[in-house]
């Protein structure tokens, strides 16, 4: 079971670089760049989870509050510091978006199309 | 599209709902220290709600309380703040240390720091957003 | 037992999603797709007990619609790829994928004496193999007072981001700065008038 979920999250990984590889509109290239993204962020914080006591439920949030006290939480929670590191991945992907998004305007704007083949050519 | 804003019903559900969704922007950043959010989370989440109210009335509407040089500004002050607040630690010893004592704020410096936060990301975002949308879409004959 | 089968079938919920973002003409149409790969993945970091990852991710999720929406001038993806270049780099892709795979489990990532850990037992926990790491360390510490190392934050991922790690956090907010700055001076000069054309 988790060779299967480990196995499907590299097939994403393969589909978001086969989408910037082989893509000739620059939109389905950003496309294949944000599906990247997703996969490893998916993948860090599949690598910190531990299954809660009861076995339907979700994994438990690594929080001390009032109804749990911390003996419990150190005892059964997921792993924090990948979570922590994804936080900051996530909103830095957003950055690059919008610095993709800048990039894919100007080349609209200089070129009048989107494609890479005729931006290609028209740049000689 | 950009320039002249939606529909009478959109204008009226995001004139209610925006300060609903900065609020909780602001209260997900400042209670990040106790439950789940932060200040990454409050920061994206207040930035949404500057998002509606430029879709829902157009650029021009909201300028007169979101300009970009404010944006830019406050983008300054948070990432600023957060180096203060990281300098402010040399009190007690080094780097970085949490200082504040413990009967004023249970975090110590936790929630200074989530405050930054808040302000660099979400005025971040939305002024990259404003800036986008200042773009006319007129291509340049090749 | 159940949450495994829920997260597989998300899972393969956001592969179909991305194929269709990827291979669809329609611009439109692959765009909302991604946003809806992107609304499975809140779901499954809910699952895997990471609240505040969802409330982001649903947030980023849709300031990238927004911003790729915007991005779109044209409607459709009017390019003509080659099929023989398309295949020649997805069977590329393929065997790449296939090599990596096999040699990881010839190396043992998957086994007992293993680099990743098995799914279910973080690192955090100390069984098998792989020796408990830090994590562990940090969610003891968190309810001593603040004398003996303690931060007395309930919420361990912000202990960890802002108070433990926090050096992590200033080259994340240096990073998202300069990187906002970067789209302002790429878009910047739209604005202004150049000599001979009107606005």
């Amino acid at each position: 079971m988790g060779i299967a979920i480990y196995v499907l999250t590299f097939a994403l990984l393969l589909i978001g670089i086969y989408a910037v590889v082989a893509k000739k509109n620059v939109i389905k290239i950003i496309i294949g760049v944000l599906i990247i993204e997703y996969a490893v962020n998916m993948l860090l914080v599949l690598v910190g989870y531990r299954p809660a006591a009861q076995s339907g439920d979700a994994g438990t949030p690594p929080v001390i509050g009032p109804g749990i006290s911390a003996e419990e939480v150190a005892r059964a929670s997921v792993d924090p510091l990948p979570q922590a590191m994804v936080l900051t991945s996530i909103v830095i992907g957003l950055g690059l978006t919008a610095l993709m998004v800048a990039m894919g305007l100007r080349l609209y704007e200089k070129y009048g199309t989107f494609d890479m083949d005729q931006i290609r050519r028209l740049r000689g | 599209m950009k320039h002249s804003g939606m529909t009478l019903i959109v204008r009226s559900v995001a004139r209610l709902v925006t300060g609903f969704i900065c609020v909780f922007g602001v209260y997900t950043a400042v209670t990040g220290h106790v439950g789940p959010g932060g200040g990454f989370s409050g920061g994206v989440i207040l930035a949404i709600g500057g998002l509606l109210l430029v879709l829902a009335f157009g650029r021009h509407g909201s300028l007169s309380l979101f300009t970009e040089g404010r944006c830019r500004v406050a983008g300054a002050v948070g990432a600023l703040g957060f180096v203060l607040v990281a300098l402010s630690g040399y009190a007690q010893g080094g780097f970085f240390v949490n200082g504040l004592p413990h009967e004023w704020e249970t975090g110590g410096t936790i929630l200074l720091s989530d405050l930054a936060v808040l302000l660099n990301v979400a005025a971040g975002l939305f002024g990259a957003f404003l800036a986008l949308s200042a773009f006319r879409r007129r291509p340049r004959e090749v | 037992m159940g949450v495994e089968y829920l997260i597989l079938a998300l899972i393969g919920f956001m592969l179909i999603a991305a194929l269709v973002a990827v291979e669809t003409r329609d611009l439109l149409s692959s765009v909302i797709a991604l946003g809806a790969a992107g609304f499975a993945l809140s779901a499954i970091d809910l699952l895997l007990g990471a609240p505040d990852l969802a409330i982001t991710q649903v947030g980023v999720e849709v300031i990238t619609l927004v911003l790729l929406i915007r991005a779109e001038v044209t409607r459709r993806d009017t390019s003509t790829p080659a099929l023989r270049d398309a295949l020649r780099t997805g069977a590329v892709l393929l065997a790449g994928g296939l090599v990596l795979a096999v040699v990881l489990l010839a190396v043992g990532a998957f086994g007992d004496k293993a680099a990743l850990p098995a799914f279910g037992e973080p690192v955090l926990a100390g069984g098998g193999a792989v020796p408990p790491g830090v994590s562990k360390d940090y969610l003891e510490k968190m309810t001593l007072t603040r004398a003996e190392g303690g931060t007395g934050a309930g919420n361990a991922v912000t202990a960890v981001l802002l108070d433990y790690r926090a050096y992590d956090t200033l080259g994340e907010a240096t990073v998202i700065f300069v990187s906002i700055i970067g789209a302002y001076a790429i878009i910047r000069r739209v604005g202004r008038k150049r000599e001979g054309e009107s606005l």
